[in-house]
């Protein structure tokens, strides 16, 4: 199905399954332990050999030897395979390092040998016995410093400009120019990367924990150098990406070669440490903001410039995304600018580009509020825009910012909030709220589906859609049931599966309305199908209803069109051109509320709300939660997430999540969420939008605001720790 | 981990005999940070005798009016001791501060007192650290230093010792008990049982190899205020940046222990002595000979401003 005109009524619209707060179907299986994680799969047929990783312990440089006798000669172990014996491997097309590490290192944990034993830990004990002489070789680890050296990226698209921007900025009345910086970031999932593989002649079978099941499947092929056909990649559940499984890792790679050299199936799991210096992290940026205005508070001119590293061949964090459109203003530029990093290879994480450019530009954007005297909610209102601000002909698909900013400030008690910055105080704590827009884009990729109706009236939708702990499995399961009329217990979703079709995958937040419109999709075909079987040719007005096919007088049972044989209908949603003659993004606003211990600088976030404008949303309750986790992830990103790069051994120190500080339990104050109720018929057959990065976008900010209001201290330094307060708190008596 | 044999002793001489008699023996109680440093190959004993079955796990009163814990009592169980929380109510704040309810269930009196450092390079097998592996170096000088010591440092090593429990304990001046494998006991003051690193970082207590602790001492309840202050970057589950442990009198006299910032739980009777002159006064004294790094210099004005606040909080 081709979606290149804007939606009209479907059956989507009953809305008597989507759209409702049902909850999510694979809970039980979950909450029971009886969802099968990748690395728990256990044939009892199968003898299962353990790989363990060895990870290089240099940041840049060469192997001049690796030595493995000790290894081999360790109690249980049954092969040790090194880059050296399997040969040069290609690189997959979403892979900027190598994941399995020739003589040439990269990065520092890159995966040089693993060890296979028929126990873990002696996989392990053995791996530690493998002997590497490294020639050690400098490299560049320190953003700031390399910063000079940053040049445009090859790829385009990394500057913007419209008007003139420097003459309006230096015309403006009122203005701003400060640089903001963030820091690497881990996903920090709670499921590491893992991989079982097995052989079976050429066929190679992963159970592995992936994001995006046909890339891997390809990225696996080509590393490998053997025809994709014979790859079969299985995840049907995953216990958390972020990202960071977005793109084919070492595990997998090494469980397949292990496994291939053993004989056996191999798993394979990446310790905790080797997340943060083995696969991919969001990069650190430095970003630029200058912003005029006149004094009744419309931008005039506004610039976002930002600079982050990666290794040769990677990419930039595009971090100024949201500013070629989240405001107006005649006179703008953007520009991005790359430097070569030898840290471990930046790549995308949660909402990659906007979380980290709206960490920098909505702080930005309440210092310019403040410097006019404008209320910060009021600002953000003067200068929306309902087109492109870069290209003022292509209008916004839908945004309703200005009712999220507007509601939220209403439900928030903004009105009670201190004009005063640090003018607030209850007992031991100072209290600041802050606000900041939610912005992230609406991305479109196309996906497929098949669904089967058989005798007993089930309906079974078959996708290589993921399921990350989102929600897939349960709006899946009830755009089918909307679909089809049957209730939601009579359809089967299986997902995660590289047989099935093809599907969006779960990123960029496109996941939700990009696997159901696929699903639509194959339903219409399923729905014409059965009309036909059924007799019910060229009828209009059909419905599908209770388990029922209706049209006037005449009804019939849904199963009864499968009563000979399984009917199966198989489509693929692809978009056409809407996503270029309309903008498509989603829109919210981020309150927090924040006490900071007026002696040590500890904040401690007390209350959040987040109002988000994303289209319709298919169900409340996993909805809520995506908005909920991200902004949790915000609270982590505002007040203590950090990779710390030891600049001169070039690695990130801090590890594990001891020292890695994700926010607790504790953490987590009273969050509230509320939609707005909107569809949008340009995004999909849906109505629906993504949801699941917006709630990320902007939080941090929100919170930096909030301690400025709470203390009269401005931190442009990401994560806003104690030690960059305590300085300018008042002096205690 | 390196594979290694296991012993579960039934009496404390049993214990301290196979200790002295097995070359690279350890002693294990809750495993909590012994099992990750095995893991990891920064402990590599062969031979491990678990204590937990020596009936060491009672709370009970001495006849100078004080306390002996057993060794082996959890930290969830000491926290919830009625006796603990009403007269060492200090201690009882401290261990509750401490990890997680999952950890302390786990986690034992005398494994508390031992555990090692949070350093993230002692924790990196390919970093050098003269704790580790001594003579290689310590990466944390240039590196990463935000978490570590400001003061009792060496050149050799800068890292900070991470127990809340014992920050309370010094500042109730326990008493450390032990049995060595030829049978004699003897009773270490807690200030004395941690080392500074010096030159040999890497010697971290007074305890010989084979020593077991059998119980920790307190002696009678000091009464006063009793006040344990952690200040951390997250609410929960993090190690303290600064710990203070404080009793203080309704006359304004008092002690204070430190945590965070040292190797040891850090307690200097001179800074006692000025606690009545005030938070500057004290923390001045305290911090006279600090050693601070570029990271972690906060410290010496977030020790200041936390212990304003604590004396403020036990005036009021
Ligand atoms: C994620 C995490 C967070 C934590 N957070 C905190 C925190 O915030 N604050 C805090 O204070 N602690 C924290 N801890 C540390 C925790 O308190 C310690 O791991 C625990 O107290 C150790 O006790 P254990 O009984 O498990 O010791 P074990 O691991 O069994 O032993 C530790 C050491 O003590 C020795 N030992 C044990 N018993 C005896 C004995 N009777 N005689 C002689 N030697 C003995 C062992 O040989 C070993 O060297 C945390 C730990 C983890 C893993
Ligand atoms: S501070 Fe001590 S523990 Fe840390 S690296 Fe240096 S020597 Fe090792």
């Amino acid at each position: 199905m081709r979606f290149d005109k804007p939606a009209t009524t479907n059956p989507i619209d009953q809305l008597k399954v989507v759209g409702q707060p049902i909850h999510r179907v694979d809970g039980p299986l979950k909450t029971t332990g009886r969802a099968v994680y990748a690395y728990e799969w256990h044939d009892p047929n199968n003898r299962y050999a353990y790989g363990y990783v060895v990870g290089s312990a240099i940041a840049k440089g060469r192997i001049k030897s690796i030595d493995v006798t000790a290894a081999r000669r360790a109690p249980g172990v049954i092969a040790v395979v090194t880059s050296d014996g399997v040969g040069e491997l290609k690189k997959g097309k979403y892979n900027t390092a190598k994941l399995f590490g020739g003589r040439e290192i990269q990065h520092y944990h890159q995966a040089i040998a693993v060890v296979v034993a028929e126990t873990f830990e002696e996989a392990r004990a053995a791996a530690a016995l493998v002997k590497v002489d490294y020639i050690e070789e400098k490299g560049a680890f320190d953003l700031a410093a390399a910063k000079d050296t940053a040049v445009k990226p090859e790829e385009g698209g990394s500057d913007s400009a419209a008007g003139d921007f420097d003459a309006a900025f230096e015309t403006a009345p009122v203005k701003l120019d400060q640089v903001y910086t963030t820091p690497d970031q881990s996903h920090a999932m709670m499921e590491p990367h893992a991989s079982i593989a097995a052989w079976n002649g050429e066929e190679l079978t992963v159970w592995t924990s992936s994001q995006m099941i046909d890339w891997w499947r390809t990225d696996l092929a080509t590393t490998l150098g053997i025809d994709k056909a014979k790859v079969h990649v299985m995840s049907p559940f995953v216990g958390g990406g972020f990202g960071a499984k977005l793109f084919l890792r070492a595990d997998a790679v090494l469980a397949a070669l292990a496994a291939r050299e053993a004989k056996r199936p191999v798993k394979v799991a990446l310790p905790r440490p080797f997340l943060m210096n083995n696969t991919t992290h969001r990069p650190a940026t430095i970003q630029r903001i200058r912003i005029g205005a006149e004094r009744d508070g419309r931008i005039t001119a506004i610039a976002h410039e930002s600079w982050s590293g990666d290794l040769p061949g990677g990419g930039p964090e595009v971090a100024v995304q949201q500013t070629r459109l989240l405001y107006a203003g005649e006179n703008r530029m953007t520009a991005m600018r790359l430097a070569t990093l030898d840290l471990p290879e930046g790549n995308a994480m949660r909402a990659p580009g906007e979380a980290p450019g709206m960490m920098a530009l909505e702080i930005a954007i309440d210092e310019m509020a403040e410097r006019l005297g404008h209320d910060p909610v009021e600002f953000r209102i003067v200068n929306d825009t309902q087109v492109d601000p870069e290209n003022p002909e292509r209008p916004f698909s839908h945004r309703n910012l200005v009712a999220c900013l507007r509601t939220g400030a209403e439900r928030f008690g903004w009105q009670d909030r201190s004009k005063q910055p640090g003018g607030r105080r209850e007992g031991n704590w100072l209290v600041g709220m802050g606000v900041a827009s939610a912005f992230r884009n609406n991305l479109l990729v196309p996906s497929g589906a098949r669904v089967r109706l058989d005798r007993e009236g089930i309906v079974t939708v078959e996708t290589d859609m993921t399921d990350i702990g989102t929600g897939s499995y349960t709006i899946i399961a009830q755009t089918a049931a909307e679909m089809l009329g049957v209730p939601i217990d009579k359809v089967a979703v299986r997902l995660g599966d590289s047989r099935f079709p093809v599907s969006s995958g779960s990123g960029g937040q496109f996941g939700g309305n990009c696997s159901t419109a696929g699903v639509y999709a194959a339903c219409i075909k399923l729905r014409e199908a059965v009309a036909q079987r059924l007799g019910f040719n060229n009828a209009e007005g059909l419905v599908f209803a209770r388990g029922e096919v209706r049209a006037g007088e005449r009804s019939m049972s849904l199963a009864q069109a499968a009563s000979d044989e399984v009917l199966v209908a198989e489509d693929r949603i692809e978009f056409g051109k809407l996503a270029e003659t309309h903008q498509q993004s989603t829109f919210g606003a981020h309150f927090v509320e924040v006490g900071v211990d007026v002696a040590t600088g500890e904040t401690r976030i007390r209350r959040m709300l987040a109002v988000c404008a994303a289209g319709r949303i298919l169900n409340p309750i996993t909805a809520r939660s995506q908005v909920i986790g991200a902004m949790t992830m915000g609270v982590g990103a505002a007040l203590s997430e950090e990779l710390v790069v030891d600049k001169e051994r070039g690695f990130f120190v801090n590890h594990d999540l001891a020292a890695y500080e994700v926010p607790v339990h504790a953490d987590v104050p009273h969050q509230e969420v509320a939609f707005l109720d909107e569809t949008d018929p340009i995004s999909s057959p849906m109505k629906a939008k993504g949801i699941a990065e917006l709630g990320l976008c902007g939080v941090a900010a929100a919170a930096a605001n909030a301690i400025y209001n709470a203390t009269g201290i401005r931190v442009r330094d990401y994560p806003i720790t104690l030690d960059k307060l305590i300085k300018g708190l008042p002096e205690l008596s | 981990m390196r594979a290694f044999s296991y012993q579960r002793a039934s009496s404390i001489e049993e214990a301290a005999k196979a200790a002295v008699g097995t070359e690279g023996a350890k002693f294990i109680a809750g495993g909590t940070n012994l099992l990750d440093l095995m893991k990891l190959e920064i402990e590599t004993p062969t031979h491990l005798i678990d204590v937990n079955g020596l009936g060491l796990d009672r709370v009970e009163p001495t006849p100078e009016g004080g306390l002996r814990i057993g060794a082996l009592v959890r930290n969830t169980d000491l926290a919830a001791d009625e006796r603990i929380r009403r007269d060492y109510a200090l201690l009882s704040r401290a261990l509750l501060a401490g990890a997680s309810a999952q950890l302390r269930n786990r986690a034992t009196t005398a494994g508390n007192l031992l555990q090692r450092t949070r350093c993230p390079y002692f924790y990196d097998t390919n970093q050098p650290c003269n704790k580790r592996q001594p003579g290689s170096g310590c990466a944390a000088l240039a590196g990463f230093s935000r978490q570590l010591a400001v003061v009792g440092v060496s050149d050799a090593c800068i890292a900070s010792h991470p127990s809340d429990m014992a920050v309370a304990m010094r500042v109730l001046d326990a008493a450390v008990e032990t049995v060595r494998a030829d049978g004699t006991r003897r009773s270490i003051p807690i200030a004395e049982l941690h080392r500074l690193p010096g030159d040999t970082p890497h010697i971290e207590h007074v305890l010989e190899r084979s020593e077991l602790i059998t119980a920790v001492v307190l002696p009678k309840p000091l009464g006063g205020k009793q006040i344990y202050r952690k200040v951390r970057d997250r609410a929960s589950y993090a190690f303290a940046l600064v710990s203070i442990g404080a009793v203080v009198q309704p006359d304004g006299t008092g002690r204070v222990a430190i945590g965070g910032i040292a190797p040891k739980p850090w307690r200097e009777e001179a800074v006692d002595n000025e606690l009545a002159n005030g938070a500057k006064a004290a923390a001045a004294k305290l911090l006279a000979n600090a050693r601070p790094t570029e990271q972690n210099a906060f410290k010496l004005t977030l020790v200041e401003r936390t212990l304003s606040a604590v004396l403020a909080e036990a005036r009021g």
